[in-house]
C-alpha cells in the first residue's frame, strides 16, 4: 500500500513541532514526508530571537535535534518557498519546478511584520524584526550608526528596543497610543512601563504619530510627525503589528477572514478537507494567535486526527504573557482591560518602587478575570494558575497583591491548591497529574521531568511551577532529597567538610574507617582530598593523599590530549618582568615547549613530557617563579587592569591590589576553581564582574562583587558592598570564600552555589557583613590559617626523592613515552594525530 | 614461567599505579591497597591512545568491600576492571591484561 502522503508548507516553529508531533505519536515510517521551507535554515526559536544578539549562534536557538530529518527520512527542502497549489490533483509546486503530490496538506506559514505604508517606508537603512536575516542586518548597520528608533511600542517593539540598546545604540520608540504596549496592559500599568523604561535611558515618544520619512540632516533619516515635530535617527525598526501569511492559501481558493488568516474550524481544517493550518497563519473563532503556545495546540490537534484518524478540537488558548522587557517585568493575565461586564478592579500601585499591579476579578468576586503586573511578576504563576482553573477566589483577593508586610497571612496558595487537571505547562500541555504521574515512576529531578515529558522545555515560562510541582509531589511520596557524595560515603560534601573539621580527620583512610564504606572511587577520593586541603593545607601529594588526586592534581599540571602536560607559572597580577619572561623562554627552549599567553594573563607551556617536570620546574622556581596551580580547584589567578599606576581615568591602584589578593589567597584547595578580578575604574578593563571575586575601584574604596562567572554559563557578578577601603575589603572576601568552602556541594563555581542558596546575595551578605550566624570569629581564624600554611606545591615537590620517581615515564626505564610525537604548525608544534604518528617500539634497556 | 623483576612494591604507592616497559609493551600496574596485592593491565587508553592509564585514579565497584577495583582513564573517565580488563562504560572496549606478582616485595610480570 502506498504511504500516505503529508506535505507541510513552512518550517517555523509550528511547523517543525507538527513534524514532531506526527514522529513521536506514529513514527516517521508511516507516512512520506516532505517540507518546504523558506528560509535557508531549519527550524529556529524566534521566542528567544533576541539572545541571538549575545550568542550569534544559530545552532543555539535551533529547535532540531541533529539528525532528526535525516533519521525520520523527512524531505527538507531548504531555501524552497512552496508557491503554487492545485487543490483538485492535490500538486504543490516550488519556483524551482518542482512538484510535490498530498494526500493531506499543512499549512505553518506563520506571519510577516506588517509594514504601514508611511511614505518614505521603503528606503535604505529601515528593517522589521523576524529572522536571523532581520537581525543580522540591522547589528551590521547598527555598526555605524549612532541612533535607531523602533516604530511601534507593542511587545515586539520592546523587545526589538532593547537589542537596539545592547547594541549601543541611542534607541527611541515611538508609539501612536498614548500608552505603551496597549494590547496586554492598562492604562495605568502602561504609563508606569513607560516610566521605566525612560529611566533606562530609552527615549519613549508615545502619542505619535509617524507622517512622512526623510533624508535626515543631522542623521541619516528624519521621522515627521504632526505639528511639524521631527526626529532624527541613523535608522528604523519597524515593529507595527503581524499579518498572517495566507496569500498561497488565498490563491489556492481556501477561505480567508475578512482581515486577513486562513480560516480553521475547532478541527484546524480549512475550507477544504485535505489542507490543514496551524500556527500564526491561522484564524480561529475570528483570532489570530500571535503566541507560540497555542500554535503547538494546533500542531498537537492536527498530528493526533492524521494518526489516529479521530478528531480532536482546538478550543481555544490562554494569552496570558509573563515577560521581561528591556529588564522591566511585565505580566497581563486574561482581561486585562476589565472588559466583562461588572467586573471589578483591585489595584496596588507604589511609586517609589515602581511597581503597579491590577487585579480583575467577577461581578460576585469569587473569579479571577485578569490581572495586570507591571515592576514584580512573582505573583504571576499564582494567578495564573487560579484563572486556568477558575478556582474560588480566598475572601480578601487584594492579599494576592499585597505585598506581605509581615504579621498576618497573605492570601497566597502553594500548588498543593492546584487540581490534578491544571495545566502546568502550557507549551506542551502538560498537567499537575502527567507530572506527579512522571514523578511517582521515577524521574525525580528537573532535568528528568523536563526530558520524560517535555514540561518547560519550550517558552520556559513554567519551569519554576513544575519545579515546585516536583517538590511537593517528591515531598508526598516521603521521599528525602539526598545529596549524598557516592557508593562509599552516605553524605554530602557539606556533611563530609563538617566532620573532618570538627573531628579533626586528616587522611582518607581515616575518614573511611570512621564514616564510610568499602575503598572509595574516584568521585568520593578527589572531594575528600579537595576538603582535606581546604582544612589543613597539608602538601597534597603526601604518601595518604597522592592516590586521592585526579588527573591534573596528581602530577601538578593538566593532562593534554596526548598525556603530556601544560606548565603555567603564577605571574601574579599579570605582572611578569623581562627576565622572567627570559627564564620562561629559555625553558620553553630547552624542553621544546609550545608557547602561547593563556586567557588568565599569563604564559602558558604546553607539552611538557611528565618526566621532564621536574626539572622544568626546578628552573622555573630557581628564575623566582612559583606554581601558577592551572590545574588545581585553587585559585588560578587575580586578572588586572594597570590602573591608577598607569592608566589616565584609574582611580586606584589596581594591579598593587591584584598583587596583593593573588598572594594572600594562593595554595589552598576549594570546591571549584577561584578566579579574581580587579579593575582601576568603571570601565572594568579586567572583567572582574565575569569573575567569582570582582573588585572596582571607586573614588571612595572599593566595590565587590561576587559570585560572577565566564565559561559555560556566564554570570555577572552581585554587588556585596560598595565603597569598601582596604582592610574591610580583604576581611570581607576571607569570610566569602571560607563560607563557599564550607558550604557549596562539590564542584561547584560560586555562581552555582550563589543560585542555590535561598535568598541569594542578601543572605550571604547577611552572614559575611552582619555575622548572622555568629561565624565570623571562626571563618577569620580558618582562613589565617589557610594563608600562613601555604606553600608552593612544586618546590615541596623538588624536596621529595621518593615524590620524583613518581614523574619517570617508566618505573624500570629511563625512557621517554615514544607515542609522544609532534608536528609542526605556525611556527612551533601541535601534538600528532594517531594517523600521523610514526611507530616506534621502545625497548628495555 | 619465567618472571621479570619490574621495581621494589614500595616503589609504588599505596592506591596508585605506575607504567612499565615490558617486553616493548606499556603495562599500568596497580597497587589498590596498602598490601602486596597487584594488578598488570595495558596502559594504552584505548579511547584516545595515549600511554597514561596508571595515572588514573582506582575506584571500587560497590561501597561494601565486595566490589571489584577498576581505573578511571585520566583522560576521559572511562572505566576498565583491573582484573579482566573490561569496560565498564563501552562493551565493545577492553585493556589488555598481564601475568603480574609480588615476589619476596619485589613486583614481577611474566
Ligand atoms: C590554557 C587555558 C586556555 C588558553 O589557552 O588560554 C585553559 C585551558 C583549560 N581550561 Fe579553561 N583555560 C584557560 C582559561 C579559562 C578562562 C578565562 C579566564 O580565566 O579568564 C575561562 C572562563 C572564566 C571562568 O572560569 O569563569 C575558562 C573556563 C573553563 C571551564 C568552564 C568553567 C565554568 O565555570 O563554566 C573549564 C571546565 C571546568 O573547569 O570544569 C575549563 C577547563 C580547562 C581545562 C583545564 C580542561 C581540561 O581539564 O583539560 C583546559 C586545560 C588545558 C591545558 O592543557 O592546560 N576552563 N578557562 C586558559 C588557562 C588560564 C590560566 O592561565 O590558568
Ligand atoms: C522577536 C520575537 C519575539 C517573540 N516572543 C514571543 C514570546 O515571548 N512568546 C510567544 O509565545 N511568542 C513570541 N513570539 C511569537 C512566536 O515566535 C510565533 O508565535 C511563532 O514563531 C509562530 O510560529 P509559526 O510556525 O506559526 O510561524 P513562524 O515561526 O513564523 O514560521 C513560519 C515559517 O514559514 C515560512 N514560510 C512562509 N511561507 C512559506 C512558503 N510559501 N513556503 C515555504 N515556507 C514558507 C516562513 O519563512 C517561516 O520560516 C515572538 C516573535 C518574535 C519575532
Ligand atoms: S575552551 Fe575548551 S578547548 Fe579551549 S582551552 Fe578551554 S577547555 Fe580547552
Ligand atoms: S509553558 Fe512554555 S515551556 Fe512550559
Amino acid at each position: 500500500m502506498q504511504k500516505q502522503r503529508i506535505v507541510v508548507v513552512g518550517n517555523g516553529m509550528v511547523g517543525h513541532r507538527f513534524l514532531e508531533e506526527l514522529v513521536a505519536k506514529a513514527g516517521a515510517d508511516q507516512y512520506e514526508i516532505t517540507v518546504f521551507c523558506e528560509e535557508s535554515r531549519v527550524a529556529y526559536d524566534r521566542v528567544h530571537l533576541s539572545s541571538y544578539f549575545s550568542h550569534h549562534t544559530v545552532e543555539e536557538l535551533s529547535l532540531v535535534k541533529p539528525g532528526f530529518y535525516e533519521e525520520n527520512n523527512i524531505q527538507l527542502l531548504l531555501g524552497e518557498a512552496a508557491s503554487i497549489i492545485n487543490p483538485e490533483e492535490k500538486i504543490i509546486s516550488s519556483k524551482t519546478g518542482r512538484m510535490v503530490a498530498y494526500d493531506k496538506l499543512v499549512f505553518a506559514t506563520g506571519s510577516f511584520p506588517f509594514v504601514p505604508p508611511i511614505k518614505g517606508y521603503e528606503g535604505t537603512d529601515t528593517f522589521v524584526y523576524r529572522t536571523i536575516d532581520d537581525l543580522d542586518a540591522i547589528e551590521k548597520c547598527a555598526r555605524n550608526s549612532k541612533s535607531g528608533v523602533v516604530i511601534g511600542g507593542g511587545l515586539l517593539g520592546l523587545e526589538a528596543a532593547g537589542a537596539l540598546k545592547a547594541l549601543g545604540v541611542e534607541t527611541h520608540v515611538i508609539e501612536r497610543a498614548p500608552m505603551l504596549m496597549a494590547e496586554q496592559l492598562d492604562q495605568q500599568g502602561g504609563e508606569m512601563l513607560t516610566r521605566k523604561i525612560k529611566s533606562l535611558g530609552v527615549q519613549v515618544h508615545s502619542g505619535k504619530n509617524t507622517l512622512e520619512i526623510t533624508d535626515g540632516e543631522n542623521a541619516r533619516k528624519k521621522l515627521v510627525f504632526e505639528n511639524d515635530e521631527a526626529l532624527e535617527v541613523d535608522f528604523i525598526v519597524f515593529s507595527t503589528g503581524i499579518r498572517p501569511r495566507d496569500r498561497l492559501a488565498r490563491l489556492s481558493g481556501l477561505e480567508i477572514g475578512e482581515r486577513g488568516g486562513i480560516v480553521i474550524n475547532d478541527q484546524c481544517l480549512t475550507s477544504n478537507p485535505d489542507v490543514f493550518a496551524v500556527g500564526e497563519c491561522a484564524l480561529w473563532n475570528k483570532q489570530v494567535f500571535g503566541l507560540v503556545a497555542p500554535g503547538y495546540k494546533m500542531a498537537r490537534i492536527v498530528a493526533q486526527q492524521i494518526v489516529s484518524g479521530e478528531s480532536a478540537e482546538f478550543s481555544g488558548s490562554d494569552m496570558s504573557a509573563k515577560l521581561k522587557l528591556l529588564g522591566v517585568d511585565v505580566g497581563s493575565i486574561g482581561d486585562a482591560h476589565s472588559r466583562t461586564e461588572g467586573s471589578q478592579v483591585y489595584v496596588y500601585q507604589n511609586e517609589p518602587e515602581q511597581v503597579y499591579k491590577k487585579l480583575i476579578v467577577s461581578e460576585d468576586g469569587k473569579k479571577l478575570l485578569g490581572a495586570v503586573l507591571v515592576g514584580d511578576t512573582s505573583d504571576y504563576d499564582n494567578l495564573l494558575q487560579l484563572k486556568l482553573n477558575n478556582i474560588d477566589l480566598p475572601e480578601n483577593p487584594e492579599g494576592l497583591i499585597l505585598p506581605n508586610t509581615g504579621g498576618e497571612s497573605t492570601a497566597s496558595f502553594g500548588v498543593g491548591a492546584l487540581p490534578d487537571s491544571a495545566t502546568i505547562c502550557s507549551c506542551f500541555d502538560i498537567s499537575k497529574q502527567q507530572i506527579a504521574e512522571a514523578v511517582q515512576a521515577g524521574h525525580t529531578d528537573l532535568a528528568a521531568i523536563k526530558a520524560q515529558t517535555g514540561a518547560g522545555t519550550g517558552c520556559g515560562g513554567c519551569v519554576q511551577l513544575v519545579g515546585q510541582v516536583l517538590n511537593a509531589e517528591l515531598l508526598a511520596l516521603g521521599v528525602e532529597v539526598k545529596n549524598n557524595l557516592c557508593d562509599h560515603f552516605e553524605y554530602s560534601r557539606q556533611e563530609l567538610f563538617h566532620i573532618i573539621q570538627v573531628e579533626k580527620i586528616h587522611t582518607f583512610d581515616e575518614l573511611l574507617a570512621k564514616h564510610g564504606t568499602g575503598h572509595g572511587c574516584e568521585v568520593c577520593k578527589p572531594v575528600v582530598g579537595s576538603i582535606l586541603s581546604s582544612c589543613w593545607n597539608e602538601y597534597i601529594l603526601e604518601q595518604d593523599h597522592a592516590k586521592l588526586h585526579d588527573t591534573n592534581d596528581i602530577f601538578l599540571g593538566n593532562m593534554q590530549k596526548d598525556g603530556t602536560y601544560s606548565v603555567i607559572p603564577r605571574m601574579p597580577g599579570g605582572e611578569v618582568t623581562p627576565d622572567g619572561l627570559a627564564a620562561v623562554a629559555s625553558v620553553a627552549k630547552e624542553y621544546s615547549l609550545y608557547t602561547k599567553v593563556t586567557g588568565a594573563q599569563r604564559i602558558g607551556l604546553f607539552g611538557a613530557h611528565k618526566s621532564d617536570l621536574p626539572e622544568i620546574w626546578r628552573q622555573l622556581i630557581e628564575a623566582g617563579f612559583e606554581t601558577g596551580q592551572a590545574y588545581a580547584k585553587a585559585l588560578r589567578m587575580a586578572k588586572t587592569c594597570v590602573g591608577s599606576t598607569w592608566c589616565r581615568y584609574g582611580v586606584a591602584d589596581s594591579v598593587g591590589m591584584g598583587v596583593e589578593l593573588e598572594h594572600r589567597y594562593k595554595g589552598f584547595r576549594m570546591p571549584h576553581k577561584m578566579k579574581i578580578g580587579v579593575s582601576g575604574c568603571t570601565r572594568e578593563c579586567a572583567e572582574a564582574q565575569s569573575k567569582d571575586i570582582g573588585i572596582i575601584a571607586t573614588d571612595k574604596g572599593w566595590n565587590l562583587y561576587v559570585a560572577g562567572n565566564g565559561g559555560m554559563r556566564p554570570r555577572h557578578g552581585d554587588l556585596l558592598a560598595s565603597d569598601l577601603d582596604k582592610k574591610a575589603l580583604m576581611q570581607t572576601i576571607d569570610r566569602f570564600l571560607m563560607f563557599y568552602i564550607r558550604t557549596a556541594d562539590k564542584l561547584q563555581r560560586t555562581s552555582v552555589w550563589m543560585e542555590s542558596l535561598e535568598g541569594g546575595v542578601d543572605y550571604v551578605r547577611d552572614v559575611v557583613m552582619n555575622d548572622s550566624l555568629g561565624l565570623s570569629a571562626s571563618m577569620d581564624k580558618e582562613m589565617q590559617n589557610l594563608i600562613d600554611s601555604y606553600q608552593c606545591e612544586w618546590k615541596s615537590t623538588l624536596d621529595r626523592e621518593a615524590q620524583l620517581k613518581r614523574f619517570n615515564h617508566f618505573i624500570n626505564s629511563g625512557q621517554q613515552d615514544e607515542n609522544v610525537q609532534f608536528v609542526s604548525a605556525r611556527d612551533q608544534h601541535r601534538p600528532a594525530t594517531a594517523a600521523e604518528r610514526i611507530a616506534i617500539i621502545a625497548v628495555e634497556a | 614461567m619465567k618472571w621479570t623483576t619490574i621495581c621494589e612494591l614500595t616503589d609504588i604507592f599505596p592506591g596508585t599505579g605506575v607504567c612499565a616497559l615490558h617486553k616493548g609493551e606499556h603495562v599500568a600496574l596497580f597497587r589498590p591497597l596498602a598490601d602486596e596485592i597487584v594488578y598488570a593491565v595495558s596502559n594504552m587508553d584505548p579511547f584516545s591512545d595515549v600511554s597514561a592509564m596508571s595515572r588514573g585514579l582506582i575506584g571500587e565497584t560497590s561501597g561494601d568491600k565486595s566490589g571489584d577495583f577498576y581505573v578511571a582513564s585520566p583522560l576521559l573517565k572511562q572505566r576498565f576492571l583491573l582484573t579482566s580488563g573490561k569496560c565498564l562504560d563501552d562493551a565493545d572496549a577492553s585493556l589488555k591484561t598481564f601475568k603480574v606478582r609480588v615476589h619476596d616485595s619485589k613486583v614481577q610480570l611474566s
